[in-house]
């Protein structure tokens, strides 16, 4: 949960709660851009950022994304993240 | 170690490794009188412990493990209040998993779900807002826990909450905060420390700024670091260098995620939403001044704690730590973790005694995860 991962912005989703969609580790995860919105929102389509608890925290480069990806799955965080995501997508229908 | 296929970039690991070599040679660093640097965060701690950076340093370079894993300083109150408000009818409570397996002085999350509480393992408190949305007849209460990388996100899903009108929603504040502890830490004059490695994406959120005390009040050098193996020894270097050239500063290794001040949006929001209390107790560690936070007056309605008049709005009980539970002299560097009588007996991951066994970040998981692949070599 202290460690964010990377993910890349895809699709702006619902401007007015300033959610997008994210691709992590080939997984779609709506997420909230607000912390890294500084111009109009479909500037960030295509862009990296580390994405804590579902908030885009910092809009990384490509080359930094892949490395940090790199080392999450190292130290099986990457992997940990993935199923955290899957569990709150199955807790909003009572499954979890 | 295999050295080769464990590094992504061994040469620049060696020759970092080499370079602290020296350093600590010329200033006098050795295993009887070593160089005592404390990791600050639990994801450099796991880091560590990943790469065996504790045993490929130079042996006048000793790592202190440092109370930065949110869920390793949970007192048991703290989850026996949690585990209250999930019993309480119609509530569904929603927490990050971290927190599932923690011990409360009965039980733990799990144990209460299994037992019938609704008790819900989120990625994020969106997830806990949506619920809310969903369940409007339910009383949806989100475990905020965590350090400065969390709390903004507690922080925006209570404006999110306050802006829909939502009355179903709560957060159950338990957010802390980096520096206060190091302060205590740092007051404590059984600790003896010669400088510090940075969180980061603590950093990301809060700037550098917020540890100038570190440098200026207590004349130790502090660098913010990545989680890379290679930043990390980056960062030691620095730190020697440091001690070195009789300095003291705060460094910035990160900064190509880490902005000098922090993240504007994420700092709003946590200064709208939250207040420090006026201290906070650690597993192991005590009350700290100033080191909680609590929600501010404006936002009273999104506030666990008076909706159900628990924790610091309630009457608080007194919960001893486990006994035979050596977590705070662990989490203050007074003792290792094998050192521990209950480590590996009493206390694993798998049925952990204390906190610290807990989370892939906490000290004793690191230990207990990475001590066997050691023994074998």
């Amino acid at each position: 949960m202290c460690l964010g991962i990377p993910g890349q912005i895809v699709e702006i989703t619902d401007p007015a709660r300033m959610a997008a969609m994210a691709e992590v580790s080939g997984v779609r995860r709506e997420v909230n851009v607000a912390c890294v919105a500084e111009g109009p929102l479909e500037g960030l389509i295509g862009q990296w950022a580390l994405i804590h608890v579902g908030f885009a925290m910092s809009l990384i480069d490509e080359e930094e994304a892949a490395k940090t990806l790199d080392a999450l799955r190292d130290l099986g965080e990457a992997q940990e993240a993935l199923e955290q995501m899957a569990a709150g997508d199955a807790a909003l229908e009572g499954r979890a | 170690m295999k050295f080769a296929s464990e590094f992504r970039d061994p040469a620049l690991a060696k020759a970092l490794l080499a370079e602290i070599a020296k350093l600590a040679d010329q200033i006098g660093a050795s295993k009887e009188k070593p160089v005592h640097i404390m990791e600050i965060c639990g994801g450099h701690t796991h880091s560590i412990f990943r790469y065996g950076l504790d045993k490929l340093i130079h042996e006048g370079v000793e790592f202190i493990h440092g109370p930065g894993c949110p869920v390793c300083v949970l007192p048991r109150a703290r989850v026996d209040e949690c585990i209250e408000i999930a019993q309480k009818d119609g509530v569904i409570f929603c927490t990050f998993g971290d927190a599932m397996r923690v011990p409360g002085s009965k039980l733990s999350l799990l144990q209460a779900k299994a037992e019938g509480a609704d008790v819900r393992m989120v990625y994020s408190p969106l997830d806990a807002l949506e619920i809310a949305r969903r369940n409007p007849a339910r009383e949806v209460v989100f475990f905020g826990l965590g350090f400065e990388t969390t709390t903004p996100s507690t922080a925006l899903a209570i404006q999110a909450a306050a802006r829909e009108g939502l009355t179903n929603f709560s957060v159950f504040c338990n957010h802390i905060t980096v520096p206060e502890p190091i302060k205590a830490l740092l007051d404590d004059p059984h600790m003896c420390l010669d400088g510090f490695i940075g969180p980061g994406h603590v950093s990301m959120v809060i700037g550098i700024h917020p540890y100038d005390f570190i440098a200026q009040d207590y004349g130790k050098p502090i660098v913010v670091a990545g989680f890379e193996p290679t930043d990390l020894l980056q960062s030691v270097l620095m730190v020697l260098r440091q001690i070195a050239e009789g300095v003291a500063r705060v460094e910035n290794q990160y900064a190509r995620v880490v902005p000098e001040h922090g993240n504007k949006v994420s700092i709003a929001a946590m200064a709208d939403v939250y207040e420090k209390r006026p201290s906070f107790e650690w597993r192991g560690l005590g009350e700290i001044d100033a080191s909680g936070l609590r929600i501010r007056e404006a936002y009273r309605a999104f506030d666990a704690e008076e909706k159900f008049a628990i924790g610091y709005a309630g009457v608080r009980a007194v919960v001893e730590e486990a006994e035979g539970c050596a977590c705070g002299a662990v989490m203050t560097g007074r003792m290792k973790p094998p050192a521990c009588p209950q480590f590996g007996k009493g206390c694993t991951p798998e049925m952990p005694l204390g906190a610290l066994m807990v989370s892939s970040e906490g000290a004793c998981a690191a230990y207990w995860q990475y001590g066997g692949a050691r023994a074998a070599e």
